[in-house]
């Protein structure tokens, strides 16, 4: 044993060397990746886990990419949630749909200028044998019937630009089931997707995208009730983060980003995604 | 529940097709997590030697803190982390924000605390017999330190692979930080909380399963080494 042990505290200064080693092995393990990081022709984009989820970015990015060479990194996020990444300069441009909330990041000066890009629309979904009898094309009657028969109703609660567009509704009617802590609103703090789960096996009413509605895949018992409302048009806007906020910010591809999403063919690729033959984005930017 | 039996079919058929972008998230996976494991135990295996052999005031304030900060919860280092590298934190100027750098410092932060706390139980327990014959040596602290975590290195590699197990399967700080950006920084977590918020359960819990798999491959790959080490040397 302590012959052993005597051989093992010479034996030390050999393990230094490959310790020494592990040092330099771990060192470039990291800067080895920071590269990267550092090249110039890519761009962050903080957008929705709708425009993500429903597969828009992985139809038209390659289509942008092959244009201008340039890459774009999608961090998907809430809306709310996706602003502040902008606000804190973290992203070079933002690609969300909740209007209010866009134009006060303008005007706050955390962005340069909100472009119309497109537009989809939101659909109520619940069971299918419609309990709360909220069938039809008027989202302010089917969420009182909703209320009324207080069937269970999944709401995002995040902060994203689908709640925001829930509680405008919810307001319409003149009702407050998050105010009245009604045990049949379920505030699930959640993306679209895991709402959707959580709706689907609650059997419960909820506000969903059309876009991430037609591209999910765990429906169940769900389906549409309530579509077709002008109330429930969904439009999304692009911001350049500010640079001179941000003086980091890759303003010029970004720019050419946001530009290309409003050309002809941006345009004309949004209007051409298409799940199962429908169409999910509907293309409206202002021709300059 | 053929949604088990749709899992086992679609991870074995993702393996044979040897899908490029299921390879390249693997590889990110190990990557970030195999460098997170090293840079925690460059600073963990010392200290954790360290605050076993030594005596200082505040020492058992520094252990309780360390064997608690085993329970930090991955989302919330991920915020640290992710505040500390935004643009408007104290590191933004690194630009490790959405990058795999980031995701190696935010596991790394993670998991420190694991291989510190553990190693310094682990070093106790083999200086305990040999403390009075090392101090008749008369070595260094330096050289006590050296020598106990050779001694206990068959069992500091377990400590080790427990911080990469953990590193490998959090979600939540590479979520945060990374932001789960195709082709970049999309890991197996991310993906299949990804596919998971799709509602397309069979491939995320395909994913799962391969993940399962690499775990099972690294520990049995550390164990065959430990078998061909202990042949040759001990």
């Amino acid at each position: 044993m302590k012959t052993g042990m005597e051989a093992s505290i010479g034996r030390h200064r050999a393990t230094r060397a490959w310790r020494v080693g592990l040092v330099v092995a771990a060192v470039s393990a990291i800067t080895g990746v920071t590269p990267a990081a550092a090249q110039s022709a890519s761009i962050i984009v903080a957008s929705t886990t709708s425009t993500e989820q429903s597969g828009l970015f992985a139809h038209l990015l390659p289509r942008f990419e092959n244009a201008s060479g340039i890459k774009v990194k999608v961090v998907a996020l809430g809306t709310g949630q996706a602003l502040d990444v902008g606000r804190r300069g973290d992203a070079d441009v933002v690609f969300v749909h909740d209007q209010s909330a866009e134009e006060k990041f303008v005007a706050d000066g955390a962005g340069v200028e909100r472009v119309a890009v497109m537009y989809n629309d939101f659909v109520l979904v619940g069971p299918a044998d419609d309990p709360a009898k909220a069938a039809g094309k008027d989202i302010v009657a089917g969420l009182k019937a909703v209320h009324a028969a207080k069937t269970a109703f999944v709401s995002r609660g995040d902060k994203s630009g689908t709640h925001a567009a829930e509680l405008r509704y919810w307001k319409q009617a003149g009702l407050d089931p998050a105010a009245e802590k009604a045990a049949w609103y379920r505030d699930t703090g959640a993306g679209m997707g895991p709402a959707l789960n959580t709706a689907a096996a609650m059997n419960a009413y909820l506000l969903a995208d059309r876009g991430t509605w037609l591209s999910f895949k765990n429906r169940q018992h769900l389906k549409i009730i309530v579509e077709g409302d002008s109330k429930l048009f969904n439009p999304y806007g692009v911001i350049l983060v500010n640079p001179r906020k941000h003086p980091h910010v890759k303003a010029a591809a970004g720019q050419k980003f946001i530009d290309w999403l409003v050309s002809g063919e941006g345009q004309a690729t949004i209007a051409s995604y298409k799940i199962g033959g429908e169409q999910l984005f509907f293309p409206n930017a202002v021709k300059k | 529940m053929s949604v088990f039996g749709d899992a086992l079919a679609s991870a074995s058929a993702m393996l044979a097709a040897g899908d490029a972008t299921l390879a390249e998230i693997t590889l990110l996976s190990l990557r970030v997590s195999a460098s997170a494991t090293l840079v925690g135990a460059l600073l963990g295996l010392p200290l954790g030697a360290w605050a076993a052999l030594t005596r200082w005031r505040g020492r058992q304030a520094v252990i309780v803190m360390l064997n608690a900060a085993m329970g930090l919860p991955p989302v919330v280092v991920g915020l640290v982390v992710y505040l500390l590298l935004s643009r408007s934190g104290p590191l933004g100027s690194l630009a490790w924000l959405f990058t795999p750098a980031g995701m190696i410092l935010a596991q790394a932060v993670l998991i420190f605390p694991i291989i510190a706390a553990l190693t310094r139980q682990t070093i106790e327990d083999v200086h305990a017999p040999l403390a009075e014959w090392l101090t008749s040596l008369g070595v260094t602290t330096t050289q006590r330190v050296m020598t106990l975590l050779y001694e206990a290195r068959f069992s500091l590699a377990v400590v080790m692979l427990a911080g990469f197990g953990r590193a490998i399967a959090e979600v939540g700080a590479v979520m945060v930080v990374g932001g789960n950006i195709a082709g970049s920084t999309r890991v197996m977590t991310t993906t299949i909380a990804l596919e998971t918020s799709k509602g397309d359960l069979p491939l995320a819990l395909a994913l799962g399963m391969l993940l399962l798999a690499l775990v099972l491959l690294v520990s049995g790959v550390a164990q065959a080494l430990k078998r061909w080490l202990e042949s040759r040397y001990v």
